[in-house]
């Protein structure tokens, strides 16, 4: 069922002189994205309101872009250094203070990347050896079966449950190491499920990699869209027992809607940083010089927007949750990112028929939660960056949907 | 209550109903919010942005710098407080710099707007003086952009 996490090896050539396949191995192993045919589904439809995307809704702040085309016509168009501006690196090591008190040598412990989404392939490339093993929650972000399998390493899942909030449990982590496992991957908050680990459940984990000399990699590009929680947000940089073993992979795409700008960061011990650096500056070079000079504006004076968004996000976050849970699908309370992970169990259908048939039927795209893991089976990922009215109107098609389909009781 | 305000500035029309769940509030208590806003001067009014360019109809705005001589006691405000009465007048502000009112007025015609000017406010025995400054095109008002490129941004319908 999850394409996602049984890659199949593809059969080897049967004799000596059959043509070879040009695709390499370890792609072909890399199973067709499991939300393809929705992409057709929707281009064959008019009037689609689309709770399936994974990005802001927000156009990019205008101080930040205009920055951007500043830095354009004073003729910025160069390679930067390998790391990352001077001026942005100094900057983001201030962020991370400011935010976590966590410190970092802005020369030789930050790494601009082009986006998370590198930052953890060169956080994996850079530590894992082949068939070393990476321990992360399920359901989990789509990428990083396919990442973790082309650094050589394979992804282990350890599940969530509905029930817990789908946070990720280190009792659960440790049934699963072994001795290749290299590394925990966390993402905090999750997508798709909107999970949030508490600080003693981020120290849970800290510790355990401690035990078992483990790497903690973070990806906390959700870090600043956190709502309705006790505590504030705990970075894995502020763990301060955990400093030294874990990378923490952010980024701008979501905190300040610049998913298009591809920039991010990782920060982490110098060694790794280094390592990083090195695959880096060999297939990157550096990341978009305009993209930099953005980052840095945002870094410096977008707090006011981060705030803005994340009220906007909470208030659709409410709306959805609240109105999923009227028309009868149960939904835990989602304390960070921007989507909700409803259960469609009561429909009885599995993810996959419900997304299908409510895009088909109603013209509502939302995300089959198997595409994330076998745990997500049973779920559907809607986001809520998107308008009050889209949301509304989102929610008055799937109460039709699923008072249509509800089984009868 | 901040939140509140904010969503009611966004589109004032937001029902209660609907800024209770938005903000996790029970209904009452955001009517009484509101209420109590409105009572307080806080919310000052609810009303439409119109663009009567897009009708095409031809009214016509200026703006009207003006030059007081403050009065003793009162300052600016009395002969402010009298400008301000003229319906022809949409908004008005006392600014800093090298005159004293910033007067934003619509007529149905250039003509109505100078005979305002000279039998309305030139007139004013505080007025020293007046420069008016026709407005030729709006762009974007009260945070509202007039014209947004017809090229809206896209997003991809699914990603993950
Ligand atoms: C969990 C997670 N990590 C990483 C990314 C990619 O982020 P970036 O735009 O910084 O490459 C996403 C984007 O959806 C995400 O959801």
């Amino acid at each position: 069922m999850n394409r996602q996490h049984t890659a199949q090896r593809a059969d080897p050539p049967q004799d000596a002189g059959a043509a070879r396949p040009r695709i390499a191995r370890r792609v072909q192993d890399i199973p067709p994205s499991g939300i393809r045919k929705f992409f057709d589904l929707i281009a064959s439809q008019e009037g689609i309101i689309s709770l399936g995307v994974g990005e802001p809704d927000f156009v990019t702040p205008w101080h930040i872009r205009e920055a951007a085309i500043d830095s354009l016509e004073r003729g910025h168009t160069h390679y930067t250094s390998n790391y990352g501006t001077p001026e942005l690196r100094g900057e983001l090591a201030a962020y991370l203070e400011r935010l976590y008190g966590a410190r970092y040598d802005p020369q030789s412990e930050l790494l601009i990347t082009v986006g998370v989404s590198e930052a953890l392939d060169l956080t994996l490339r850079a530590t894992l050896d082949l068939d070393d093993e990476v321990i992360t929650g399920d359901p989990c972000y789509v990428a990083y079966f396919p990442v973790v399998h082309m650094a050589g390493g394979k992804l282990i899942t350890a599940p969530t449950a509905m029930e817990d909030e789908f946070r990720l449990r280190a009792s659960e982590i440790e049934r699963r190491v072994t001795p290749r496992t290299r590394a925990v991957l966390i993402n905090n908050p999750a997508n798709p499920t909107g999970a949030v680990l508490d600080r003693a459940a981020a120290a849970e984990i800290a510790e355990l990699a401690e035990t078992r000399d483990l790497l903690l990699i973070a990806d906390e590009i959700y870090d600043r869209l956190v709502y309705s929680t006790d505590e504030p947000f705990t970075s894995f940089a502020s763990l301060n027992g955990a400093r030294d073993r874990t990378i923490v992979l952010g980024g701008f795409s979501k905190s300040f809607a610049m998913t298009g700008w591809r920039v991010g960061y990782a920060a982490g011990p110098a060694d790794i940083i280094a390592a990083m650096m090195k695959v880096h500056q060999y297939t990157m070079m550096s990341a978009p010089t305009t993209a930099q000079a953005a980052a840095l504006e945002a870094l410096r004076t977008g707090e006011r927007d981060v705030a803005e968004m994340r009220e906007a996000y909470d208030h659709r976050r409410r709306l959805l949750v609240r109105g999923l849970r009227r028309i009868g699908l149960h939904c835990v309370e989602p304390r960070g990112a921007f989507y909700a992970f409803p259960s469609i169990l009561s429909t009885g259908m599995s993810s996959e028929d419900f997304a299908e048939r409510l895009l088909m039927e109603e013209g509502v795209a939302v995300v089959p939660g198997s595409a994330f893991g076998p745990s997500g089976e049973g779920f559907v990922r809607c986001c809520y960056a998107a308008s009050v009215e889209q949301i509304e109107e989102a929610l008055t098609r799937m109460e039709r949907f699923v008072k249509r389909h509800a089984r009868g009781r | 209550m901040e939140d509140i305000l904010r969503i009611l500035e966004q589109d004032g029309r937001t029902p209660p109903e609907r800024i209770a769940e938005m903000t996790g509030r029970s209904v009452e208590d955001v009517r009484a919010a509101i209420a109590e806003a409105e009572k307080s001067g806080v919310i000052v009014s609810y009303k439409s942005q119109v663009n009567w360019d897009a009708l095409g109809r031809g009214d016509v705005q200026a703006l009207i710098e003006v030059r007081v001589a403050p009065q003793r006691d009162v300052g600016f405000d009395a002969v402010a407080a009298r400008i301000a009465r003229f319906p022809e007048v949409r908004s008005m502000h006392l600014v800093s710099g090298d005159f004293d009112l910033s007067v934003q007025v619509t007529g149905e015609s250039i003509y109505a707007i100078s005979n305002f000017v000279t039998s309305k406010l030139a007139v004013l025995d505080a007025v020293q003086g007046t420069a008016t400054r026709f407005i030729l095109k709006r762009y974007k008002e009260d945070g509202t952009l007039f014209e947004t490129p017809n090229d809206a941004p896209q997003r991809l319908p699914l990603s993950l």
